[in-house]
Protein backbone atom coordinates (compact mmCIF):
# COMPACT_ATOMS: atom_id res chain seq x y z
CA UNK A 1 0.00 0.00 0.00
CA UNK A 2 2.76 2.41 1.02
CA UNK A 3 4.74 1.54 -2.06
CA UNK A 4 1.84 2.26 -4.40
CA UNK A 5 1.25 5.65 -2.78
CA UNK A 6 4.93 6.47 -3.15
CA UNK A 7 4.99 5.75 -6.84
CA UNK A 8 1.68 7.48 -7.43
CA UNK A 9 2.76 10.69 -5.81
CA UNK A 10 6.32 10.61 -7.07
CA UNK A 11 9.12 12.66 -5.59
CA UNK A 12 6.89 15.07 -3.62
CA UNK A 13 7.29 12.87 -0.54
CA UNK A 14 10.54 12.23 1.18
CA UNK A 15 9.94 9.27 3.50
CA UNK A 16 7.95 6.05 3.14
CA UNK A 17 6.33 6.88 6.50
CA UNK A 18 4.77 10.09 5.19
CA UNK A 19 3.42 8.26 2.15
CA UNK A 20 1.92 5.50 4.30
CA UNK A 21 0.18 8.06 6.52
CA UNK A 22 -1.16 9.95 3.55
CA UNK A 23 -2.46 6.82 1.89
CA UNK A 24 -4.29 5.93 5.13
CA UNK A 25 -5.88 9.40 5.18
CA UNK A 26 -6.91 9.04 1.58
CA UNK A 27 -8.81 5.90 2.46
CA UNK A 28 -6.16 3.55 1.15
CA UNK A 29 -5.04 2.12 4.44
CA UNK A 30 -7.15 0.15 6.90
CA UNK A 31 -5.53 0.60 10.30
CA UNK A 32 -7.97 -1.71 12.08
CA UNK A 33 -8.50 -4.19 9.24
CA UNK A 34 -12.26 -4.17 9.86
CA UNK A 35 -15.07 -2.81 7.71
CA UNK A 36 -16.65 0.55 8.49
CA UNK A 37 -19.88 -1.20 9.58
CA UNK A 38 -18.04 -3.22 12.18
CA UNK A 39 -15.99 -0.26 13.39
CA UNK A 40 -19.19 1.80 13.61
CA UNK A 41 -20.87 -0.86 15.73
CA UNK A 42 -17.82 -1.06 18.00
CA UNK A 43 -17.81 2.72 18.50
CA UNK A 44 -21.54 2.64 19.27
CA UNK A 45 -20.97 -0.18 21.75
CA UNK A 46 -18.23 1.77 23.55
CA UNK A 47 -20.46 4.85 23.87
CA UNK A 48 -23.43 2.73 24.97
CA UNK A 49 -21.19 0.97 27.50
CA UNK A 50 -20.34 4.37 28.96
CA UNK A 51 -24.07 5.21 29.25
CA UNK A 52 -24.74 1.98 31.12
CA UNK A 53 -21.62 2.49 33.27
CA UNK A 54 -22.89 5.91 34.34
CA UNK A 55 -26.22 4.40 35.40
CA UNK A 56 -24.55 1.45 37.14
CA UNK A 57 -22.06 3.66 39.01
CA UNK A 58 -24.87 6.03 40.08
CA UNK A 59 -26.94 3.06 41.20
CA UNK A 60 -24.04 1.54 43.17
CA UNK A 61 -23.30 4.89 44.78
CA UNK A 62 -26.85 5.21 46.11
CA UNK A 63 -26.88 1.54 47.06
CA UNK A 64 -23.71 1.77 49.19
CA UNK A 65 -24.75 5.13 50.70
CA UNK A 66 -28.22 3.98 51.83
CA UNK A 67 -28.55 2.14 55.12
CA UNK A 68 -32.23 1.46 54.48
CA UNK A 69 -31.87 0.08 50.95
CA UNK A 70 -34.75 -2.32 50.24
CA UNK A 71 -33.94 -5.99 49.78
CA UNK A 72 -37.02 -7.18 47.92
CA UNK A 73 -35.44 -10.10 46.07
CA UNK A 74 -36.18 -13.32 47.88
CA UNK A 75 -35.28 -16.78 46.62
CA UNK A 76 -37.95 -17.02 43.86
CA UNK A 77 -36.78 -13.68 42.37
CA UNK A 78 -33.15 -14.75 42.48
CA UNK A 79 -33.99 -18.06 40.79
CA UNK A 80 -35.98 -16.14 38.15
CA UNK A 81 -33.08 -13.72 37.52
CA UNK A 82 -30.60 -16.62 37.38
CA UNK A 83 -32.76 -18.33 34.75
CA UNK A 84 -32.88 -15.02 32.82
CA UNK A 85 -29.07 -14.86 32.95
CA UNK A 86 -28.84 -18.43 31.67
CA UNK A 87 -31.28 -17.66 28.84
CA UNK A 88 -29.29 -14.59 27.78
CA UNK A 89 -25.94 -16.42 27.95
CA UNK A 90 -27.36 -19.29 25.90
CA UNK A 91 -28.75 -16.85 23.33
CA UNK A 92 -25.19 -15.50 23.00
CA UNK A 93 -24.03 -19.03 22.23
CA UNK A 94 -26.70 -19.45 19.53
CA UNK A 95 -25.64 -16.04 18.16
CA UNK A 96 -22.04 -17.24 17.87
CA UNK A 97 -23.34 -20.31 16.03
CA UNK A 98 -25.32 -18.03 13.66
CA UNK A 99 -22.21 -15.98 12.87
CA UNK A 100 -20.25 -19.17 12.29
CA UNK A 101 -22.93 -20.64 10.03
CA UNK A 102 -23.21 -17.39 8.06
CA UNK A 103 -19.44 -17.39 7.42
CA UNK A 104 -19.70 -20.95 6.14
CA UNK A 105 -22.51 -19.81 3.82
CA UNK A 106 -25.13 -22.06 5.43
CA UNK A 107 -28.23 -19.92 4.87
CA UNK A 108 -30.96 -21.99 6.51
CA UNK A 109 -28.90 -22.85 9.57
CA UNK A 110 -27.92 -19.17 10.01
CA UNK A 111 -31.61 -18.31 9.82
CA UNK A 112 -32.44 -20.95 12.43
CA UNK A 113 -29.71 -19.89 14.87
CA UNK A 114 -30.69 -16.21 14.52
CA UNK A 115 -34.32 -17.06 15.29
CA UNK A 116 -33.24 -19.16 18.29
CA UNK A 117 -31.29 -16.11 19.52
CA UNK A 118 -34.28 -13.82 19.04
CA UNK A 119 -36.48 -16.37 20.86
CA UNK A 120 -34.05 -16.26 23.79
CA UNK A 121 -34.42 -12.48 23.85
CA UNK A 122 -38.22 -12.75 23.84
CA UNK A 123 -38.15 -15.30 26.68
CA UNK A 124 -35.84 -12.98 28.64
CA UNK A 125 -38.27 -10.08 28.13
CA UNK A 126 -41.26 -12.16 29.24
CA UNK A 127 -39.50 -13.28 32.43
CA UNK A 128 -38.38 -9.71 33.11
CA UNK A 129 -41.81 -8.15 32.59
CA UNK A 130 -43.25 -10.76 34.98
CA UNK A 131 -40.67 -9.64 37.55
CA UNK A 132 -41.56 -5.97 37.02
CA UNK A 133 -45.29 -6.60 37.37
CA UNK A 134 -44.63 -8.51 40.61
CA UNK A 135 -42.69 -5.56 42.07
CA UNK A 136 -45.29 -3.02 40.92
CA UNK A 137 -47.99 -5.17 42.49
CA UNK A 138 -46.05 -5.13 45.78
CA UNK A 139 -46.17 -1.32 45.69
CA UNK A 140 -42.83 -0.30 44.17
CA UNK A 141 -43.11 3.06 42.38
CA UNK A 142 -40.42 5.30 40.91
CA UNK A 143 -40.12 7.44 44.04
CA UNK A 144 -41.69 5.30 46.74
CA UNK A 145 -41.74 1.72 47.96
CA UNK A 146 -43.03 -0.02 51.10
CA UNK A 147 -39.57 -0.94 52.44
CA UNK A 148 -36.98 1.85 52.57
CA UNK A 149 -34.91 4.25 50.45
CA UNK A 150 -37.48 5.78 48.04
CA UNK A 151 -34.94 5.96 45.19
CA UNK A 152 -34.91 2.17 44.85
CA UNK A 153 -37.74 2.21 42.29
CA UNK A 154 -36.17 4.88 40.08
CA UNK A 155 -32.77 3.16 40.17
CA UNK A 156 -34.21 -0.30 39.50
CA UNK A 157 -36.67 0.63 36.76
CA UNK A 158 -34.36 2.99 34.85
CA UNK A 159 -31.45 0.55 34.83
CA UNK A 160 -33.39 -2.62 34.00
CA UNK A 161 -35.77 -0.65 31.75
CA UNK A 162 -32.94 0.65 29.58
CA UNK A 163 -31.55 -2.87 29.36
CA UNK A 164 -34.96 -4.32 28.47
CA UNK A 165 -35.26 -1.70 25.72
CA UNK A 166 -31.90 -2.85 24.35
CA UNK A 167 -33.03 -6.50 24.39
CA UNK A 168 -36.28 -5.63 22.62
CA UNK A 169 -34.49 -3.57 19.95
CA UNK A 170 -32.02 -6.45 19.61
CA UNK A 171 -34.82 -8.95 18.98
CA UNK A 172 -36.22 -6.76 16.18
CA UNK A 173 -32.70 -6.21 14.77
CA UNK A 174 -31.98 -9.97 14.74
CA UNK A 175 -35.27 -10.82 13.04
CA UNK A 176 -34.66 -8.15 10.36
CA UNK A 177 -31.13 -9.46 9.78
CA UNK A 178 -32.33 -13.09 9.70
CA UNK A 179 -35.00 -12.33 7.08
CA UNK A 180 -32.60 -10.14 5.07
CA UNK A 181 -29.85 -12.76 5.15
CA UNK A 182 -32.21 -15.40 3.80
CA UNK A 183 -33.13 -13.08 0.92
CA UNK A 184 -29.41 -12.36 0.32
CA UNK A 185 -30.06 -8.71 1.17
CA UNK A 186 -27.59 -8.88 4.06
CA UNK A 187 -24.16 -10.48 4.10
CA UNK A 188 -22.38 -12.65 6.65
CA UNK A 189 -20.74 -9.49 7.88
CA UNK A 190 -24.11 -7.93 8.72
CA UNK A 191 -24.88 -11.03 10.79
CA UNK A 192 -21.56 -10.61 12.59
CA UNK A 193 -22.23 -6.92 13.32
CA UNK A 194 -25.68 -7.74 14.73
CA UNK A 195 -23.92 -10.37 16.83
CA UNK A 196 -21.63 -7.72 18.33
CA UNK A 197 -24.70 -5.79 19.47
CA UNK A 198 -26.36 -8.87 20.93
CA UNK A 199 -23.28 -9.94 22.89
CA UNK A 200 -23.01 -6.42 24.26
CA UNK A 201 -26.59 -6.59 25.57
CA UNK A 202 -25.63 -9.88 27.22
CA UNK A 203 -22.47 -8.31 28.66
CA UNK A 204 -24.39 -5.44 30.28
CA UNK A 205 -26.68 -7.92 32.02
CA UNK A 206 -23.57 -9.55 33.53
CA UNK A 207 -23.22 -6.35 35.59
CA UNK A 208 -26.90 -5.61 36.21
CA UNK A 209 -27.63 -9.10 37.54
CA UNK A 210 -25.09 -9.07 40.41
CA UNK A 211 -25.39 -5.36 41.20
CA UNK A 212 -29.17 -5.07 41.18
CA UNK A 213 -30.36 -8.53 42.14
CA UNK A 214 -27.62 -10.21 44.16
CA UNK A 215 -26.71 -7.05 46.10
CA UNK A 216 -30.35 -6.59 47.16
CA UNK A 217 -31.20 -10.20 47.84
CA UNK A 218 -32.87 -11.36 51.03
CA UNK A 219 -31.87 -14.98 51.37
CA UNK A 220 -31.46 -17.62 54.03
CA UNK B 1 -15.75 -19.59 0.23
CA UNK B 2 -13.10 -22.06 1.31
CA UNK B 3 -10.93 -19.20 2.58
CA UNK B 4 -13.70 -17.87 4.81
CA UNK B 5 -14.58 -21.37 5.98
CA UNK B 6 -10.98 -21.93 6.97
CA UNK B 7 -10.95 -18.59 8.74
CA UNK B 8 -14.10 -19.45 10.69
CA UNK B 9 -12.48 -22.69 11.71
CA UNK B 10 -9.27 -21.07 12.88
CA UNK B 11 -10.80 -18.21 14.82
CA UNK B 12 -13.03 -20.15 17.13
CA UNK B 13 -14.15 -23.70 16.98
CA UNK B 14 -17.53 -24.85 18.30
CA UNK B 15 -15.65 -26.46 21.17
CA UNK B 16 -14.02 -23.17 22.20
CA UNK B 17 -17.40 -21.38 22.25
CA UNK B 18 -18.93 -24.19 24.30
CA UNK B 19 -16.06 -23.93 26.81
CA UNK B 20 -16.56 -20.15 27.09
CA UNK B 21 -20.33 -20.61 27.49
CA UNK B 22 -19.91 -23.22 30.23
CA UNK B 23 -17.34 -21.00 32.04
CA UNK B 24 -19.81 -18.10 31.95
CA UNK B 25 -22.56 -20.30 33.40
CA UNK B 26 -20.21 -21.60 36.13
CA UNK B 27 -19.16 -18.03 37.05
CA UNK B 28 -22.84 -17.03 37.22
CA UNK B 29 -23.51 -20.03 39.45
CA UNK B 30 -20.65 -18.97 41.72
CA UNK B 31 -22.12 -15.47 42.04
CA UNK B 32 -25.55 -16.84 42.96
CA UNK B 33 -23.94 -19.24 45.47
CA UNK B 34 -22.09 -16.30 47.08
CA UNK B 35 -25.35 -14.36 47.37
CA UNK B 36 -26.71 -17.18 49.56
CA UNK B 37 -23.69 -16.86 51.92
CA UNK B 38 -24.81 -13.42 53.22
CA UNK B 39 -21.36 -11.84 53.05
CA UNK B 40 -20.61 -8.32 54.21
CA UNK B 41 -21.80 -5.72 51.65
CA UNK B 42 -18.48 -4.20 50.55
CA UNK B 43 -16.70 -7.59 50.36
CA UNK B 44 -19.63 -8.93 48.34
CA UNK B 45 -19.47 -5.93 45.97
CA UNK B 46 -15.74 -6.45 45.35
CA UNK B 47 -16.05 -10.21 44.70
CA UNK B 48 -19.08 -9.81 42.43
CA UNK B 49 -17.44 -7.03 40.41
CA UNK B 50 -14.26 -9.10 39.95
CA UNK B 51 -16.26 -12.09 38.70
CA UNK B 52 -18.37 -9.85 36.44
CA UNK B 53 -15.30 -8.24 34.89
CA UNK B 54 -13.93 -11.74 34.15
CA UNK B 55 -17.26 -12.65 32.52
CA UNK B 56 -17.34 -9.44 30.50
CA UNK B 57 -13.76 -10.04 29.31
CA UNK B 58 -14.65 -13.57 28.17
CA UNK B 59 -17.63 -12.24 26.21
CA UNK B 60 -15.60 -9.43 24.61
CA UNK B 61 -12.59 -11.61 23.78
CA UNK B 62 -14.35 -14.68 22.37
CA UNK B 63 -18.03 -14.01 21.62
CA UNK B 64 -17.35 -10.50 20.34
CA UNK B 65 -14.26 -11.80 18.64
CA UNK B 66 -11.96 -8.98 19.77
CA UNK B 67 -9.11 -11.38 20.54
CA UNK B 68 -8.98 -12.37 16.89
CA UNK B 69 -9.10 -8.81 15.51
CA UNK B 70 -6.01 -6.73 14.84
CA UNK B 71 -4.60 -5.50 18.17
CA UNK B 72 -4.98 -1.84 17.11
CA UNK B 73 -8.78 -2.14 17.38
CA UNK B 74 -8.65 -3.31 21.00
CA UNK B 75 -6.04 -0.68 21.84
CA UNK B 76 -8.26 2.05 20.39
CA UNK B 77 -11.49 0.96 22.09
CA UNK B 78 -10.62 -0.51 25.46
CA UNK B 79 -8.26 1.99 27.17
CA UNK B 80 -10.70 4.84 26.42
CA UNK B 81 -13.61 2.87 27.87
CA UNK B 82 -11.67 1.83 30.97
CA UNK B 83 -10.41 5.38 31.50
CA UNK B 84 -13.91 6.88 31.38
CA UNK B 85 -15.30 4.26 33.75
CA UNK B 86 -12.41 4.74 36.21
CA UNK B 87 -13.04 8.51 36.15
CA UNK B 88 -16.67 7.87 37.11
CA UNK B 89 -15.46 6.28 40.33
CA UNK B 90 -13.62 9.43 41.39
CA UNK B 91 -16.34 10.51 43.80
CA UNK B 92 -17.42 7.00 44.73
CA UNK B 93 -15.74 6.80 48.19
CA UNK B 94 -18.11 9.58 49.22
CA UNK B 95 -20.92 6.99 49.25
CA UNK B 96 -19.22 5.24 52.19
CA UNK B 97 -19.01 8.57 54.04
CA UNK B 98 -22.73 9.16 53.44
CA UNK B 99 -23.50 5.70 54.77
CA UNK B 100 -21.48 6.26 57.93
CA UNK B 101 -23.02 9.69 58.53
CA UNK B 102 -26.59 8.42 58.22
CA UNK B 103 -28.36 8.98 61.55
CA UNK B 104 -29.56 5.70 63.07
Amino acid sequence: MAKEAMSAHGPRHVGAGAAAIESAWEGGGSPYAVSSKKLGMWLFIVSDAITFSALLVAYSYVRVASAAWPRPFESPSIVNATVMTGVLLSSSLTMVMAVRASKLGAVSSTFGWLFATAAGGILFDILHVREWLGLIHEGVRLFSNPWGTPLFGAAFFSLTGLHMTHVTIGVVYLIVVALGFRRSKFSAEDVEVSGLYWHFVDLVWMFIFPLVYLMSAKLG
Amino acid sequence: MSATAEQAHQEGSKKLFMVVWVSLLVLTGTEVFLAYQNLELKLMLIILMTLSIIKASLIIAYFMHLRFERASLAWTLMPALVFVIVMMFMAFPDSVRLYEMTPE
